[in-house]
């Protein structure tokens, strides 16, 4: 979280100079403007308690919200070869690799893991805005196959979540070229026909979103998540004009009929197995927070009483 | 040949003094001017092939995009028969930026899509300069699939700077239709072509290129992003598309080698520009070529094949 860790900590710091003081206590909502303590918003799954405004979240403290217990293990990805280009801007490609893995912790920008959710099992990818935008690259297309594959093989669903900027323009046009491989990816799972569902954060942008993020059997997108093919700059210089308010927003996607749902964070874990269980034609999962009915009995059968299933999603 | 190049303009000199000398001599029949025009001839001769030798990144994008470059149109007028344009995503509207329809190649019936980014003022502005909307991946979904069910072979001619960046493109999901294109491009059973002529820009080339076969013009360029593009967004400065436009790897030269692009249709010296005929049947016999390795596949190889043949790319970098 970039904007967190430079715009905000600075000013908390300068705030509270003493050097004892533990960083990162408080952070201040981009939206409203609330400083949130950290164990609130973290448990709140970084969404602000008081706005509702969705920051970014790491595809490992998602993975540790998503999965039934925090647990998921990691499925494998192939490295690629690095640097295929040997590309060199002002910087050499390599060394803005050093500085994403440095200030990430991670290896790449795509995390996938395996698990289950709601006693699902489910193969879920997520990407890593805060590395390099969350581009892709050869290593995120990897990621995706190893994804599917694993998902073909166990016979479970795909859930990914998308965030990037686009492809990665360091790797040229391979990075393109994930575009096809992706999509052959995605190919994998509805030739099995397993269910890939697709949540998309902010932001997702450029060849990310005119791939496998777009190719979802069920499309659902965080709230006031940017996605869009062009950005809304490039787009303005275009047609010289101001664009409308909230345009290419999740909300105004799903108005023009390119998303099935926008759903908080918060609710997103109920929803996905709501979803994924009816299309595996899984029973209905008894949500485990729920207090057992007092006279039936606690087993989950088919026809479970209406009060133990969550509440099915209004259209 | 009046439309020079910027890195032509020495060229552009000698060619002019040597047109002038000829003009003088027919105002005076009496001048005799062939012994030096012809060797101002030479010399421009001499410095097309220099010029045209190495042609550097750059100069290949200036090359890429010419406007006298033969466009979509000139070839399917020049190489098919029966051209039988088909209009329409059935959804919204018909695409001017793409053309599309049944034609003939050498009586082989086949599909044949393309950009087409117009030769003059009003046709570039009809045809969008060959930037799609969702409208026009629509209508090549729809003509993919004709030719899947009747078992054509499709042709498809790149040349776009991308996909439209436009409002109503995006509402109308221009991610979706470019991300539908590619996932057709990949499910057809019948031998999918790709020749990109000019400009292979971004998502937009992809959406008509994921094919069994990519060849490529000698001075075309095929890309993730446009040198201007990534100018502005890495080195900050969209004056910086040179050194973009190396860093980039986009020559077909450079991508064959990553193995992206399976072959080069090689262009005579001075480019497609200034040799129309030439390349448009040269790009003919490439095509021929191409489609005849298919005859007898069955439709489950072609599928596999084109699928194998994205998984594995760029399983090698520039350096192997």
């Amino acid at each position: 979280m970039n904007w967190i860790t430079n715009y905000v900590r600075p000013k908390i710091n300068s705030l509270f100079s003493r050097r004892e003081m533990p960083e990162n206590l408080w952070t201040k909502c981009d939206e409203c403007g609330t400083m949130l303590f950290h164990r609130e918003l973290s448990d709140n799954l970084n969404v602000c308690p008081s706005c509702g405004h969705h920051m970014g979240i790491s595809p490992r403290d998602r993975f540790t919200a998503l999965f039934d217990g925090g647990v998921f293990s990691e499925v494998k990805v192939p490295a690629p070869i690095a640097d295929p280009l040997q590309f060199r801007d002002q910087k050499r490609y390599p060394e803005r690799m050093k500085a994403a893995q440095r200030d990430t912790g991670e290896t790449e920008a795509m995390l996938v893991g395996e698990g289950e959710i709601g006693r699902t099992p489910i193969v879920a990818a997520a990407q890593d805005f805060s590395f390099m935008g969350g581009s892709m690259g050869m290593y995120v297309g990897n990621a995706i196959i190893a994804a599917a594959e694993r998902a073909v093989e166990r016979k479970c669903p795909l859930i990914l979540f998308s965030a990037a900027g686009g492809a990665r323009m360091q790797e040229g046009i391979l990075s393109l070229m994930q575009m096809p491989r992706t999509t052959v990816a995605i190919q994998m799972l509805r030739e099995a026909r397993l269910p890939y569902i697709v949540v998309l954060t902010h932001p997702t942008t450029g060849g990310v979103t005119a791939s496998y993020a777009m190719l979802g059997d069920v499309q659902i997108a965080e709230p006031n998540a940017l996605i869009c093919f062009a950005g809304p700059r490039v787009i303005e210089q275009t047609i010289r004009e101001k664009l409308p308010e909230g345009f290419q927003r999740a909300e105004y996607l799903l108005d023009h009929g390119m998303l099935d749902r926008v759903t908080p964070r918060t609710k997103m874990r109920d929803e996905l197995i709501i979803i994924v269980r009816m299309l595996m034609r899984e029973p209905p999962a008894i949500r485990g927070d729920l207090p057992a009915p007092a006279d039936e009995p606690a087993l989950a059968a088919p026809e479970a009483p209406p009060e133990a299933t969550p509440a099915a999603p209004k259209a | 040949m009046n439309n020079y190049l910027e890195f032509e303009k020495p060229l552009a000199e000698i060619e002019g003094k040597a047109e002038e000398l000829r003009a003088m001599a027919r105002a005076n029949p009496e001048m005799d001017v062939e012994g030096e025009a012809a060797a101002l001839d030479q010399k421009a001769d001499q410095m097309l092939a220099d010029l045209y030798k190495s042609l550097t990144p750059w100069r290949k994008c200036q090359v890429a995009r010419h406007p006298d470059r033969p466009h979509c149109k000139d070839y399917i007028e020049a190489l098919f028969q029966e051209y039988t344009p088909l209009a329409g995503d059935r959804n919204f509207a018909d695409d001017h930026a793409v053309m599309g329809g049944l034609a003939r190649l050498n009586d082989r019936p086949v599909v044949v899509i393309g950009h087409e980014k117009g030769a003059d003022t009003k046709s570039r502005i009809e045809r969008n300069f060959g930037m799609a909307r969702p409208e026009g991946y629509r209508k090549a979904i729809r003509l993919m699939d004709l030719a899947d069910r009747f078992r054509l072979p499709v042709i498809t001619l790149v040349d776009t700077p991308g996909a439209y960046p436009g409002k109503g493109a995006e509402e109308r999901g221009q991610s979706e239709a470019i991300a539908r294109s590619t996932e057709k491009c990949l499910q057809i059973g019948v031998p999918l072509i790709s020749v990109v002529i000019g400009e292979g820009g971004s998502g937009g080339a992809v959406a008509f290129a994921t094919a069994n076969e990519v060849a490529m013009l000698e001075h075309s360029i095929y890309s993730v992003i446009s040198p201007e593009g990534c100018a502005s967004i890495l080195w900050k400065d969209a004056e910086k598309m040179r050194e973009a436009a190396e860093a980039l790897r986009l020559t077909a030269q450079d991508l064959k080698k990553l193995g992206v692009v399976d072959r080069i249709i090689p262009e005579p010296v001075g480019g497609a520009q200034r040799h129309r005929t030439a390349v448009i049947s040269a790009v003919g016999k490439a095509l021929e070529e191409m489609l005849a390795a298919y005859d007898g596949k069955k439709r489950s190889e072609i599928v596999a094949a084109r699928r194998s043949k994205f998984l594995e790319m760029g399983r090698k970098g520039l350096a192997a």
